[in-house]
């Protein structure tokens, strides 16, 4: 036995503990059932509840377990009629004022406060008296209150505080008149904030989305992987008879804890949207019609079986949320037709240095390790927004005292203390970053022309100094970063930094699947297993710039995932032939896709997603698609088989999986590669205004796109154009007003709204947003101007054959 | 608890709190580390609701929860938590009577009914042109051995009697 070992007795069974542990950490471990409503295993000891009163032998009255440190020796007794007694009477005064409405509750059959009653209530009250009544605040679309049934454990309360980071909801009044809330009424605004749904023991805190429209015992439960980040998190999809009714964290220490975010708990709401495809469709003259599926096959294979000498011609998009056997499929697809030109790099412009590209992109340490680093540096990264449970991880390091330091374009919302916070304008990340590279002394023969006297401030120094120290640092590039003109400089410059500081490079990738896409090949220079490609094909801004005369577009919305959206609209439509893989419809599919075959979403397929840590998650579908719907692997082995292609002929989804694993067999993750060409260093532009912006978290794929309670939260808002106080007198607008933004030609008009966070000489617009789908790439030189029309609501475009209204809205 | 990040806008301090509150806000932050500027929340909002005469609005809260670099939601938990602090409009005098055990034995209760009589209000309630509050006193106010006793604008009054509260009283603004 060491030294922090000690035996304790519970219940007559002798168990180890370790010194400091609270007593009902060892009854839990050993299975020893202490009722409780307050204590949480990831939030801090408030033993405000009493719930887990045990006796404990020469105590002179019952302990809460909870917080009761194991002594050597300790005998304890959950049972006796002490404890029974004490328990008992706990339960009575809870649920003095707590209401008896479990038959319209929506947390009946799934309550911590009805399981507990059953088990140490009384089955009559002695309380008489007025119960009392709380009145409900708003919080927003994703969380319904009712606040009366709440009993103060203030789990909520600490889960924004410990682990959100940001402390929104709060216990304000005294004695009978506390409450919970947000003292006003107001949106709650943290991306993880459908987490104290969960956390909460009553129902006084449930989904809105899914209120009243099923009771637990009448749901089937399936395991699933949330697709939407890249941090894969673990999922249970709860199912009402065919359809989706609700989306719950599953636990995995080592991806997502007990957590998920907003978007994953949510996305399912756009599972039904009016544009969703339910039918193949096929062009016929200006129109799309619906059709069965072996017209609509035939169709396809008539588009995209090439004439002689007209095989590269063809252009595949893949999106990078597809399963990893979508994303293998459809380069094997594409390859086998004689074609090189297959990318998921939709919102990508800079593709330079494509040997130092990793074969997958990844965070150069597992999950779990984002808690213990000692300092980091950001680049290009909205990790909050972006990889909201990757940013909970983060912030236990700076609790624990990291430096975390970031470089942005904007200024990101964080839930940490950040150690430096440099907001550039996007043209002068390299600066600020090659400030950092020569303050750390780094080796840039790579660089030609950069300038001789580098700007060292005493923030580089204080950052560079924080890395070099720590004996577990990071240097970290995000979405922004991936997204960013100098994509290639700011990696080179991020691996040099990390070369002379000790750090890790640390690539968050962007998307559900992005690290998927680059082992199954969905890259033009590289196969599957990151083996250089026979013949390398044309990337995604040259396909989408009409390098292409076909095209086959997987789940692809270029309206909203192409970097330069006017200019993809605008080759989709000169081209021959498009033909698409998708579950929705979105404008430019509409009016420029031959054949579109409708495919399965989130929760209705098999499919296998690579996170940020390189780990293979499965999962199988949990419902079927919604009516000629069909799961992406199938359509491609029919499509293949239509085009008479060989190797489609698996029998089962797990054949290509293990296709895909053996051509990884040999794969090393590195993030260190470099590439033999030099660097330009991209000069700061003279353009006194330019464009900024990110694909938003509720814009990122087409599931999240169509989630109206998600759209409805204040993140789902964006439709802006952002500026600081400054930029906005200067174009002599008013937040409101209207402004038009120009790109060579390209417009938009947005509302201007005010936002001390963008750097001078930038206006924020975001893209991915149906009101940015006519515009250029998201950074530039533009030019703004004030007034102008202001679009409508995002209007819904139309399938053919399906009767609208089909979007379920929140209640 | 160190100060939160947050999403939500505040208000700049200086626009909301005058002057005077802010230099006196900044004298009492001073008394605290660097790193615990919370400490000084119950002084901050005394003094803005002293400047607001006598409650304390959200913009108010909001000010000085910027000013402490706090979460506004912790800012509203101890405003709402005391029962000095009004987060309600009141009237600008406030008038608290103990009706405690020692005052009630006195006869506070007739104080009271006297009170409510003369202002035409009930206990809780302020008066229509604003200039009384008449506060509903939860605990002893610790001054049994002057009772019946009430505090005028935080001031101690003992020993009272129909009498001496309408001279006290009428002598306000
Ligand atoms: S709302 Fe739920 S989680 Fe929050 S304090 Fe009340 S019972 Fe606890
Ligand atoms: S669980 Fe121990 S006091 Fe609440
Ligand atoms: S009871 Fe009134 S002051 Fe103590």
């Amino acid at each position: 036995m060491s030294d922090d070992t000690v035996n304790i007795t519970v219940d007559g069974r002798t168990l180890p503990a370790k010194k400091g542990q609270m007593l009902i950490e060892v009854t839990d471990a050993a299975g020893i059932n202490v009722p409780r409503f307050c204590y949480h295993k990831k939030l801090s000891v408030a033993a405000n509840c009493r719930m887990c009163l045990v006796e404990v032998e020469k105590a002179p009255k019952p302990l809460p377990a909870c917080a009761t440190p194991v002594m050597p020796d300790m005998i304890v007794h959950t049972q006796s009629s002490l404890a029974r007694e004490a328990q008992q009477g706990t339960m009575e005064f809870l649920l003095i004022n707590h209401p008896l409405d479990c038959p319209i509750c929506d947390q009946g059959g799934i309550c911590e406060l009805q399981d507990v009653a059953m088990g140490y209530g009384q089955s009559a009250s002695q309380y008489t008296e007025g119960k009392r009544v709380v009145f409900d605040k708003y919080i927003g679309p994703l969380i319904a209150t009712e606040m009366t049934r709440c009993i103060h454990c203030t789990r909520c309360v600490r889960f924004g505080e410990e682990i959100a980071g940001i402390r929104e909801l709060g216990a304000t009044g005294r004695g009978e008149n506390v409450r919970i809330g947000t003292y006003i009424a107001k949106s709650v605004v943290s991306e993880v904030s459908g987490n104290v749904i969960d956390i909460c023991p009553v129902g006084a805190l449930t989904a809105r989305p899914s209120r009243y429209s099923a009771r637990a015992w009448e749901l089937r439960q399936q395991p699933s992987i949330a697709p939407h980040d890249s941090i894969g998190s673990n999922v249970s999809v709860f199912i009402d008879g065919s359809t989706v009714n609700q989306v719950v964290p599953r636990d995995n220490e080592s991806v997502n804890e007990v957590w998920i975010s907003d978007r994953d708990r949510f996305s399912y709401q756009g599972l039904r949207h009016a544009e969703r495809m339910t039918t193949p469709l096929v062009r016929e003259g200006e129109a799309l019609v619906p059709t069965d599926w072996s017209s609509a096959l035939a169709r396809a294979a008539a588009v995209l079986t090439p004439t002689p000498g007209s095989e590269a011609d063809l252009g595949t998009l893949v999106a990078p949320h597809s399963t990893l056997e979508e994303l293998y499929l459809a380069q094997k697809l594409t390859r086998g037709l004689g074609s090189p030109h297959i990318d998921h790099r939709l919102s990508q412009v800079d593709f330079s240095q494509a040997k130092a590209d990793p074969v997958m992109p990844w965070l150069g340490m597992n999950l779990p390790d984002l808690e213990t680093l000692n300092a980091a540096l950001l680049v290009g990264s909205n990790i909050r927004k972006d990889q909201p449970i990757a940013a909970l991880r983060l912030r236990k390091s700076a609790l624990a005292g990291a430096e975390i330091s970031l470089i942005n374009p904007k200024r990101v919302p964080l839930n940490f203390e950040a150690a430096e916070q440099i907001t550039v304008r996007y043209d002068r990340l390299v600066e600020q970053m090659h400030a950092l590279a020569v303050a750390a002394g780094c080796d840039l023969s790579a660089l030609e022309g950069a300038p001789g006297d580098a700007q060292v401030s005493t923030q580089h120094q204080r950052i560079v100094e924080s890395l070099k120290s720590g004996e577990r640092s990071a240097v970290m590039l995000g979405n922004l970063a991936a997204a960013h003109p100098a994509r290639a400089t700011l990696l080179y410059l991020a691996r040099q930094i990390a070369r002379a500081t000790n750090a890790t490079v640390s690539l968050l990738p962007e998307r559900g699947n992005t690290a998927g896409a680059w082992l199954a090949g969905a890259v033009p220079h590289r196969g599957p297993g990151g083996v250089a490609a026979d013949r390398e094909g044309s990337n995604a801004a040259q396909l989408l710039a009409g390098g292409a005369r076909r095209y086959l577009l997987v789940n692809a919305e270029t309206d909203y995932d192409a970097a330069s959206p006017a200019a993809a609209a605008q080759a989709l439509h000169d081209a021959d032939g498009v033909v698409a893989l998708a579950s929705y419809l979105s404008p430019t599919l509409a009016s420029t896709a031959d054949v579109i075959l409708p495919i399965a979403e989130f929760t209705e397929t098999f499919g296998t997603y690579v996170n940020a840590a390189g780990q293979w998650q499965t999962t199988k579908g949990a419902v079927a698609p919604p009516g000629e719907a069909r799961p992406g692997w199938k359509v491609f082995r029919v499509l293949a088989e239509a085009l008479g292609l060989e190797g489609f002929g698996f029998d089962s989804p797990e054949a290509i999986t293990q296709e895909v694993q053996r051509a990884c067999t040999s794969v090393e993750l590195n993030n260190l590669l470099d590439a033999d060409d030099k660097l330009e260093y991209p000069g700061s532009l003279a353009a006194p205004m330019v464009r900024s912006g990110e694909t938003p978290i509720y814009r990122t794929d087409p599931l999240v796109r169509r989630s109206q309670p998600l759209q409805k939260s204040t993140d789902g808002k964006q439709a802006f154009m952002s500026m600081n106080a400054s930029v906005l007198a200067s174009i002599g607008a008013s937040e409101g007003d209207a402004v038009t933004i120009d790109q060579g030609g390209a417009r938009a008009v947005l509302p201007a709204k005010l936002d001390e966070a963008i750097p001078d000489g930038t206006v924020w617009v975001p893209m991915g947003l149906y009101e940015t789908r006519t515009l250029g790439t998201v950074f530039g030189e533009v030019t703004v101007s004030q007034g102008g029309e202001l679009p409508g609501e995002p209007a819904i475009t139309a399938v053919p054959g399906i009767a609208g209204g089909q979007v379920k809205e929140a209640v | 608890m160190s100060s939160v990040p947050r999403d939500v806008t505040l208000p700049d301090p200086a626009e909301v709190l005058n002057a005077h509150s802010i230099e006196e806000i900044e004298e009492w932050m001073t008394r605290y580390p660097e790193d615990q500027k919370q400490s000084a929340v119950l002084a901050a909002l005394s003094i803005a609701q002293h400047q607001n005469q006598g409650w304390l609005s959200t913009e108010l809260m909001d000010a000085v929860a910027a000013k402490l670099e706090m979460a506004p939601i912790a800012v509203y938990e101890v405003a709402s938590f005391y029962s000095m602090f009004e987060t309600e409009p009141v009237g600008r005098h406030n008038i608290a009577i103990c009706t405690n055990i020692s005052c009630m034995l006195m006869g506070s209760d007739s104080i009271v009914e006297h009170c409510e009589k003369k202002f035409g209000i009930k206990l809780g309630e302020s008066t229509p042109d604003g200039r009384i509050y008449l506060k509903v006193e939860e605990e002893c106010l610790a001054a049994c051995a002057g009772g019946p006793m009430m505090q005028v604008n935080h001031a101690y009054h003992t020993n009272l009697t129909p009498e001496r509260v309408d001279e006290i009283l009428d002598a306000l603004d």
